[in-house]
């Protein structure tokens, strides 16, 4: 069996490890890193859950595999709030506009909108990317809402509609 | 839902991508956005014994303009989809691209990726046979290029030999007296389509079609041209043209597949009234 040496820069830290290249990056995350909040879901790119951000875009971390992780800069949901816990402004307003419920998809959608908010995109546009992630229980109205937010520069309130 | 094991190499050249394919043999398989591959890999539908990774060659992902608009294989499809010279020769590329999977598969999927694995519901193909596409294939015993007509073989198939390698494309660009369209039919956007068909009409001064070319996907077993049909609308008056009866003989001309997303029967009907309103709107532009 081939073992690859691979190091990449995970939520800030450089992380070096082994990793056979049939381990999708979803699963090195998940077991050698511990990063555990990238979920995995359907395992073959449907789901959306196990989204992270690699090099500065969205990617499912279940269609990479480990060794193609190697020099990359890698985030995931762990590293979106602040040290000491206060929530970035796309899961403030997930959690204002009530876009989770039971939560299983919710970090791959964070890590998505947070690609969409430090891209700048508008309503549409993050609307669209959402179409890229499965919830199963909340629903997309909420998310929808935020994507409004995100939208608007000014991030005011309008729930005009539900 | 594992990969079973395989060998891995991600080399830097073309050179030793071609030297790799050349002494792996048919085992090896390439690997470029893996947004189709991995899955495969997963589900164990796909077992090659070596994977050699694409992403890390220099000099495949280029977007250039040089009368033709050359695309490299591994070109993302966001970076395609972003692009402005994209959007300025060739618009119809961009809006092909809208229309695969999402954001974020769209951030590692490629352009090469998608031709090669020739999905019958794909966009790219259906779009490459439109615009007559150039393949440049690479191995160790040179390069070729191959015609879009001659590249689709069936379905999942091309023309690519186990030792080559796609470099890149070439596709024409957008002229004033040009227009081009394609659209599709899914349950939701960016699933593979029921039904798609891309379009090229090249209008004369004397308000009379030129050249046509119309092809299909999701529809039959590969990428096909309703060729009958394209020539029969060469040399008719654009004012007054039956797009219904386009759509029509469009559709009658392919042997629509039936399978667990839609039946043949239902192919065949949407795809004559998709084809009948592309018609309808791209010649919008060119009636007075």
């Amino acid at each position: 069996m081939s073992s690859h040496p691979i190091s990449f820069t995970l939520n800030g830290a450089a992380t070096a490890l082994e990793v056979e290249p049939r381990w999708t990056l979803l699963d090195v995350l998940r077991r050698q890193c511990g990063t555990t909040g990238v979920h995995a879901g359907c395992e073959h790119g449907v789901c959306g859950a196990c989204t992270i951000i690699v090099d500065d875009v969205a990617v499912r971390a279940c269609l990479m595999l480990a060794p193609q992780a190697d020099g990359c800069e890698i985030r995931t949901v762990e590293s979106v709030a602040e040290p000491d816990g206060t929530l970035h402004r796309v899961q403030r307003a997930m959690r204002e506009e009530f876009s989770l419920q039971c939560g299983f998809c919710t970090p791959g959608v964070v890590m998505t909108l947070v690609q969409m908010d430090e891209a700048g995109a508008d309503e549409d546009a993050v609307v669209e990317a959402l179409t890229g992630h499965l919830c199963r229980c909340t629903g997309y109205q909420g998310m929808k809402r935020v994507a409004r937010r995100l939208g608007q520069a000014t991030g005011a309130e309008d729930r005009q509609d539900g | 839902m594992k990969p079973p094991p395989f060998d891995y190499a991600a080399p830097s050249e073309l050179d030793e991508v071609v030297e790799l394919l050349a002494e792996q043999g048919e085992d090896a398989r390439l690997l470029a956005g893996g947004q189709s591959l991995v899955p495969m890999l997963a589900l164990r539908l796909a077992r090659p014994s070596f994977l050699i990774d694409l992403n890390r060659v220099s000099g495949v992902s280029g977007i250039a303009l040089d009368g033709n608009l050359r695309i490299g294989a591994m070109a993302r499809q966001a970076a395609i989809l972003a692009d402005p010279v994209v959007a300025r020769e060739l618009p119809v590329l961009a809006e092909a691209i809208r229309h695969i999977g999402h954001l974020q598969t769209r951030n590692r999927g490629t352009f090469g990726g998608s031709l090669c694995l020739s999905d019958p519901a794909a966009e790219l193909p259906a779009l490459a046979l439109m615009l007559d596409a150039e393949f440049e294939l690479r191995s160790r015993r040179g390069v070729r290029t191959v015609s879009a007509a001659d590249f689709f073989t069936g379905p999942y198939s091309t023309a690519i030999e186990f030792d080559e390698v796609l470099v890149a494309a070439n596709l024409p660009c957008v002229t004033p007296d040009t227009t081009m369209a394609i659209r599709e039919i899914s349950r939701r956007h960016g699933d593979f389509a029921l039904v798609g068909a891309a379009v090229r009409l090249r209008v004369g001064a004397d308000r009379r079609i030129a050249d046509a070319r119309l092809s299909w996907f999701g529809i039959a077993h590969q990428p096909i041209r309703s060729v009958v049909t394209e020539a029969a609308l060469i040399g008719q008056a654009v004012d007054g043209l039956d797009c219904a009866d386009v759509g029509a003989a469009a559709v009658a001309e392919i042997e629509a597949r039936d399978d667990v997303h839609a039946t043949a029967g239902y192919r065949s009907r949407a795809g004559a009234r998709l084809v009948a309103a592309m018609f309808r709107d791209t010649l919008e532009g060119f009636v007075e």
